[in-house]
This record gives C-alpha cells, sequence and structure tokens, in this order.
C-alpha cells in the first residue's frame, strides 16, 4: 500500500514542492484548508505539511487528528517565516505527557 | 468503612485479596511500561526540536530563493514551469512498535531515480536560480520527511503516556487503597464475629457449669436428708 504526501498553503509557499512531485493543494483561506484536509484525510494521505500562517486559524483540526495514526500533520513555515506554532506543539505534546513543563 | 458495601465473608475477602494481588501486579507493570515510553518519549522529543529548527531553517532558505527565482521570472512562466511535476513521490508506511504504541515509519520512492532529473522544465525559459531553489527543497525534503515521522511518533506517545498515567495513578491512589481498605474491613469484621461467638460459648458454658453444679447440690442435700 502506497500512500501520498500532501502539501497545504498558500501558492506561493507550496509551489516549489510541487516540482517535488507532492500534491499541493494552494489554498487562500483557512476555511478552504479546513475542507482541503478533511476531505485528504479520507483518501490515502499518510502526511499533510501546513503552513503555520494557515495552522494557526485551526488548532481544532490539528487536535482533531493529532491522535490518529494517520494522516500527520506537520507544521511548515510558510513564506512569511516561522511562527513558532510548531515548536510550540511539541512543548505542548510534552506537557501533556510528563503533566509540566520539563525541559 | 469502604464505601462500596462489601459482603463480609471469606469468599469476599478471598476475592478481593487475588484482585488485589492482580491490581499491585499491573500497578508496577504500567509504571515500567510509562518510565520506558518516557524515556523513549524525551528522546524522540529531543529529536524532534534539533531536526525542527534545522527543517525551518533550511526551509526558509528554500523559501528565499524561491522568492529570487520569481523575481527574476513572471510569475506566469514560474506557475508554468512547475505545473506538470515530473517527479512523483509515493510514500510507504509500515509500523513500528514502541512499548505497544504503533508508531509510522515512512519511506519513499521517486518515480526518477536520478537526482539531476527532476526538474520538470526546459531549461531555456527558467532561470538558473529557480533549479537551486527546487534542488534545495529536494534536499530539504528528505528531512521533512523525517520530521513528520518522529513528530508523529513523539504526538502518539504523548498520547499513550498520558492514557498510562492516568491508569498507574488510578490503581495507586484510587483502586489499591479502596481494597485494602474493604479488606481490612472484612478481616475486623470476622474477627469480631468470631470473637462474638468466642464470648458466646463461653456464656453458655457458664450456663451449663451451674446447672450441672446446682444439680449436685441438690442430689447432695437429698443425699443428706435420707440418711
Amino acid at each position: 500500500m502506497t500512500y501520498s504526501i500532501a502539501v497545504v498553503g498558500d501558492w506561493d509557499s507550496v509551489m516549489g514542492f510541487r516540482a517535488l512531485g507532492l500534491e499541493t493543494h494552494p489554498v487562500r483561506t483557512p476555511d478552504q484548508a479546513r475542507e482541503e484536509i478533511k476531505r485528504l484525510a479520507k483518501t490515502d494521505c499518510a502526511v499533510i505539511y501546513l503552513t503555520e500562517t494557515l495552522a494557526k486559524a485551526m488548532p481544532d483540526v490539528l487536535d482533531r487528528y493529532k491522535d490518529e495514526l494517520r494522516p500527520a500533520i506537520i507544521l511548515i513555515p510558510g513564506r512569511e517565516g516561522s511562527l513558532g506554532i510548531g515548536r510550540d506543539n511539541i512543548q505542548r505534546a510534552i506537557e501533556r505527557a510528563v503533566g509540566a513543563d520539563i525541559l | 468503612m469502604p464505601n462500596v458495601a462489601v459482603n463480609p465473608t471469606r469468599m469476599e475477602l478471598t476475592r478481593l485479596k487475588g484482585k488485589l494481588r492482580t491490581a499491585q501486579r499491573g500497578h508496577k507493570l504500567l509504571k515500567d511500561k510509562r518510565d520506558e515510553l518516557m524515556k523513549q518519549f524525551l528522546e524522540t522529543v529531543r529529536e524532534v526540536r534539533s531536526l525542527r529548527a534545522e527543517v525551518e531553517e533550511d526551509l526558509m532558505k528554500v523559501h528565499g530563493s524561491f522568492t529570487v527565482a520569481s523575481a527574476l521570472m513572471s510569475a506566469q512562466a514560474l506557475e508554468q514551469a512547475l505545473m506538470y511535476p515530473k517527479q512523483s513521490v509515493e510514500l510507504t508506511m509500515t509500523f513500528q512498535n514502541v512499548m505497544s504504541v504503533n508508531v509510522p515509519v515512512y519511506d519513499f520512492q521517486t518515480r526518477t531515480k536520478s537526482e539531476s532529473d527532476i526538474y520538470p522544465y526546459g531549461f531555456a525559459g527558467t532561470s538558473g536560480e529557480l533549479d537551486a531553489a527546487v534542488e534545495a527543497l529536494g534536499h530539504v525534503f528528505r528531512k521533512m520527511l523525517k520530521l513528520a515521522q518522529i513528530e508523529k511518533s513523539a504526538q502518539l506517545m504523548a498520547e499513550e503516556i498520558e492514557k498510562t498515567r492516568r491508569r498507574v495513578n488510578a490503581l495507586e491512589y484510587v483502586k489499591i487503597p479502596e481494597m485494602q481498605e474493604s479488606i481490612k474491613y472484612i478481616t475486623m469484621k470476622l474477627e469480631e464475629n468470631e470473637r462474638a461467638n468466642t464470648i458466646r460459648l463461653m456464656k453458655v458454658k457458664d450456663m451449663v457449669l451451674k446447672d450441672a453444679v446446682e444439680e449436685r447440690r441438690r442430689k447432695n442435700e437429698e443425699m443428706l436428708a435420707n440418711s
């Protein structure tokens, strides 16, 4: 069984990935991204790279798929630069596991 | 008094003792599982942190080169150049079992084998910066896939640790004390019954003895009177 890898984000941030042969889904608004991710989750998509700018507006979607084996939603910085959400998410995972903020 | 009603019987006591032993063994096992998971989790998290920092940095550089490329080319030309990818990536997912947590292991295959054969456009209409940007992105992508794998593993492990921690705490602070309380209650009740029974027997013995003594005395008096 082979799976596909998708990249969701604004056109400027995702166009490069198209050249690598990943499935790119350029979206403009968080609502579009939400729909796109919901649709992708039902298909054979194992990894979704999502730009942080969009992820900021939809933490509910991230939480929804956090404990699922598939898809893995991984945040990447968009054109605008890193917002630190990806790093915060790791921090949150630690807090969740340990019950306190260590490290 | 335990807050759940238990029958103070020997059968209940045996049953509870068995349950307590199981609970204690389960508690120990779960605690070991939690500790080991935590160890692995922290290792993974450290890896995720450094790799994420690396990927973010690299990706920003790539975004930078794409910006340069798009400045040198018209937006249409750029879009056209990247429209139909030559390369396609297929992902295979296998699972690795880390302390009963299934974590994904990704592996990808590209359709074109050679590294230099990934450009989906002719070199004539595009700028050299675009080639460099695409190539750099190809390198970052490997790291990104690794990041996806360990970050997902970390998330899944965090969930499992949370679950295990709750179970350990529930056993340690609720279930086991509750059972110990019940066992104590039953033992005390049974001992109480035992003592009550002894006293009852002693009283009966006293009564029987008193009757016997009185009988003997009456017989003696009768004999004295007759003689």
